[in-house]
């Protein structure tokens, strides 16, 4: 192995230690700074010397030039292994180290740390097992938590006990939805342009290109302007619910909020459904629009079509119902992002890293329930024949 | 000048600088945020195998003080030499071999929170030196027992320890290259009056037997008077140094106040 010399600073005087045997008589002389940057050199001497046979062992440490609490280690250490091995050891250090040295050996007796073992095979195994509960358990947490969000908005709309968090709402509608318009709109608007430029492509092949426009228009508002609205979002309103609830439990502000007697569902949790429930359905006719608009301009450029042209077709193309079918999914999407948002959030522990981990399984939780949820959609339409 | 001069010229300034009798010369310095000036050209110095105490109300700039002296805040103006080495202006990691010779408590002990506490209290070992892992886990247990932790803590987490065992591994930490400078933030906020007064013995006793230089920033009247030799106040943006009888002497009405209040009075007289 390439040894790493790191320590910066060389050491005034270096450090030895040497055995000298004479007449039965051990004498182990020191000499040198006794300290952490001489540490590993002197390790390597000490264990070298064979302390077998001597009955009688001096260490002579009267000419060291300093002394940590390391270097007083290896001497401790090495008079215990030879009073160990039946020699009786003696120590000599200058007077000033006195007090370390017997702070130590009054002190220390422990062996050395352990670490907790890495495992192989079985080691596997058990986080996979573990891995597995774990997510049943989320599951069931996460069912327990959507339970008890729905009683308390029941309860909030029925009997408006307190006053309703009216303004945090409002608040959370601005922070999800219009501040999120510059970014949709900018993906939306690119989305459109790409859609429109494969679909042209493809099917020039039959010379149908005016279809495309029907492809843009049915496949944006059924499918990809919720879907792409829903997962922009969950990356930045989701992760920041998980963050800011996250971090207000590291704070201990959670416990407070109990002992005050607010609800925290109510005053936390509420807002943040309600708010992105209204907020997204608003978001994803925004993308709509704004990627028929990306699509226009692509058909104007690409196609050559004019934008009373594309407009007559597109009318052809898609009905009302079109638009709902598409936008029915968005309060359902909401929900479920702000849901695992704060659940997770609430479920951060009282470390650093915590907030960090379950952010980021935040969103990946949101975005594979959107797909899921949208998925089921596809089924439940085309049962309803819709 | 070739590179390799420039470093044995140094590294020449520095062992210089750690024979001087002054640890910690600090002259002129001003510090300030958002126009709002907190240190106005205070000078300070530290003693070689002193215990400094530095106290002074709330947002006097205590460990603003701390952070400038250790590189992690940078000063308006003026000079700070630790070791006879300049460390304003320069960032953290430009201070090689200043680091292999202090030790930072910080207020919550700041472990590594995926390390274990043994592992934590290698991390310096493992930076600065090339000790083989059977000697460092010597070592982890050796200082583990030094700060008066349990075997058993070395295993633990930062999570499972209550507030005075991660105290007591931020400092076996700090303490893990044996260096001369120790830095404690709040060494005793937040612990129970038992555990503190078990750590200003345990800081005094360490001082003693490793001759360190402490520089302590603190609130607690009982531990300045268990443990420094000399404190420094910051008042008026300004710092004033003594002994508590000197300080006992000031005219300054905060000073005045702190040392001969109802809790000064009654930690002093005891």
């Amino acid at each position: 192995m390439v040894k790493k010399i790191r320590v910066t600073l060389p050491v005034d005087n270096p450090a030895s230690a040497k055995l000298e045997k004479a007449q039965g008589r051990a004498r182990l002389v020191c000499v040198g700074d006794w300290t952490v940057s001489e540490l590993s050199d002197l390790d390597e001497q000490l264990s070298a010397i064979d302390l077998k046979g001597a009955r009688d062992l001096e260490i002579d440490a009267s000419g060291i030039a300093s002394l940590d609490s390391g270097g007083a280690w290896l001497l401790l250490r090495t008079k215990r292994k030879a009073d160990k091995a039946g020699a009786k050891a003696a120590l000599i250090v200058p007077e000033k180290y006195h007090p370390l040295l017997e702070t130590m050996d009054s002190g220390h007796t422990a062996p050395p740390v352990t670490h907790p073992p890495h495992k192989g095979l079985r080691g596997l195994l058990e986080r996979t097992g573990e891995g597995t509960v774990h997510a049943l358990r989320q599951g069931y947490d996460l069912l327990g938590f959507l339970g008890r969000v729905a009683v308390e908005t029941v309860e909030a709309f029925l009997a408006p006990r307190r006053e309703l968090p009216f303004p945090a709402f409002i608040h959370q509608i601005e922070e999800t939805g219009v501040t999120a318009l510059p970014i949709v709109g900018l993906l939306a608007f690119l989305l459109g342009i790409v859609i429109t430029y494969q679909g042209a492509d493809q099917l020039a092949r039959f010379g149908a290109q005016i279809y495309t426009i029907d492809f843009l228009g049915i496949g944006f508002l059924r499918e990809l302007g919720g879907l792409v609205t829903a997962i922009i979002i969950a990356g930045r309103s989701g992760s920041a619910f998980t963050a800011q609830i996250g971090t207000m439990q590291v704070n201990e502000e959670l416990d407070a909020m109990q002992t005050i007697g607010l609800n925290i569902a109510e005053t936390l949790v509420l807002p943040r459904v309600l708010g992105l429930v209204i907020a997204l359905p608003l978001l994803t006719f925004f993308a709509d629009i704004v990627g028929i608009i990306g699509g226009m301009v692509m058909t104007y450029f690409d196609l050559g079509v004019t934008i009373p042209a594309f407009m007559r077709e597109l009318g052809n193309a898609i009905t009302v119902k079109t638009l709902m079918v598409g936008l029915i999914k968005a309060p359902v999407f909401a929900f479920m992002i702000a849901l695992v948002g704060c659940f997770e959030g609430m479920r951060v522990e009282r470390n650093a890293a915590s907030v960090g981990k379950l952010t980021t399984r935040s969103v990946v939780e949101s975005i594979f329930l959107i797909i899921a949820a949208d998925a089921g959609f596809s089924v439940l339409f085309s049962v309803l024949g819709i | 000048m070739s590179a390799a001069a420039a470093k044995a010229q140094k590294e020449a300034a520095l062992r210089a600088g750690k024979k001087d009798d002054v640890i910690i010369r600090v002259r002129g310095l001003v510090n300030g945020f958002g126009g709002k000036i907190i240190h106005d050209h205070i000078d300070l110095d530290v003693r070689r195998g002193e215990v400094l105490g530095v106290v002074g109300g709330s947002g006097t700039g205590k460990s603003v003080l701390l952070r400038s002296i250790v590189g992690l805040n940078h000063p308006l103006s003026g000079s700070i030499k630790v070791f006879g080495q300049e460390t304003v202006g320069l960032a953290p990691d430009e201070m090689r071999g200043l680091q292999l010779h202090w030790g930072v408590l910080f207020q919550e002990g700041a472990l590594f929170s995926s390390m274990t506490v043994a592992q934590n209290i290698q991390v310096p070992m493992r930076r600065w030196t090339n000790l083989s892992q059977p000697l460092m886990d010597e070592l982890a247990a050796m200082k583990l027992s030094l700060v008066g932790l349990p075997e058993d803590a070395a295993r633990k987490y930062p999570s499972e320890l209550s507030g005075g065992m991660k105290k007591r591994a931020g400092l076996a930490r700090a303490l893990s290259l044996d260096p001369e400078l120790l830095f404690l933030d709040e060494p005793t906020a937040g612990l129970d009056p038992i555990s503190a007064s078990q750590f200003d013995q345990l800081v005094g006793d360490l001082q003693k037997s490793l001759g360190l230089t402490v520089f302590m920033v603190t609130h607690d009247i009982d531990t300045l008077r268990a443990t420094t030799d000399r404190i420094a106040v910051l008042v008026n943006k300004k710092i004033k140094v003594g002994t508590i009888k000197e300080l006992l002497q000031d005219g300054d009405p905060w000073i005045h106040e702190y040392f001969a209040g109802p809790r000064g009075r009654a930690a002093l007289d005891s």
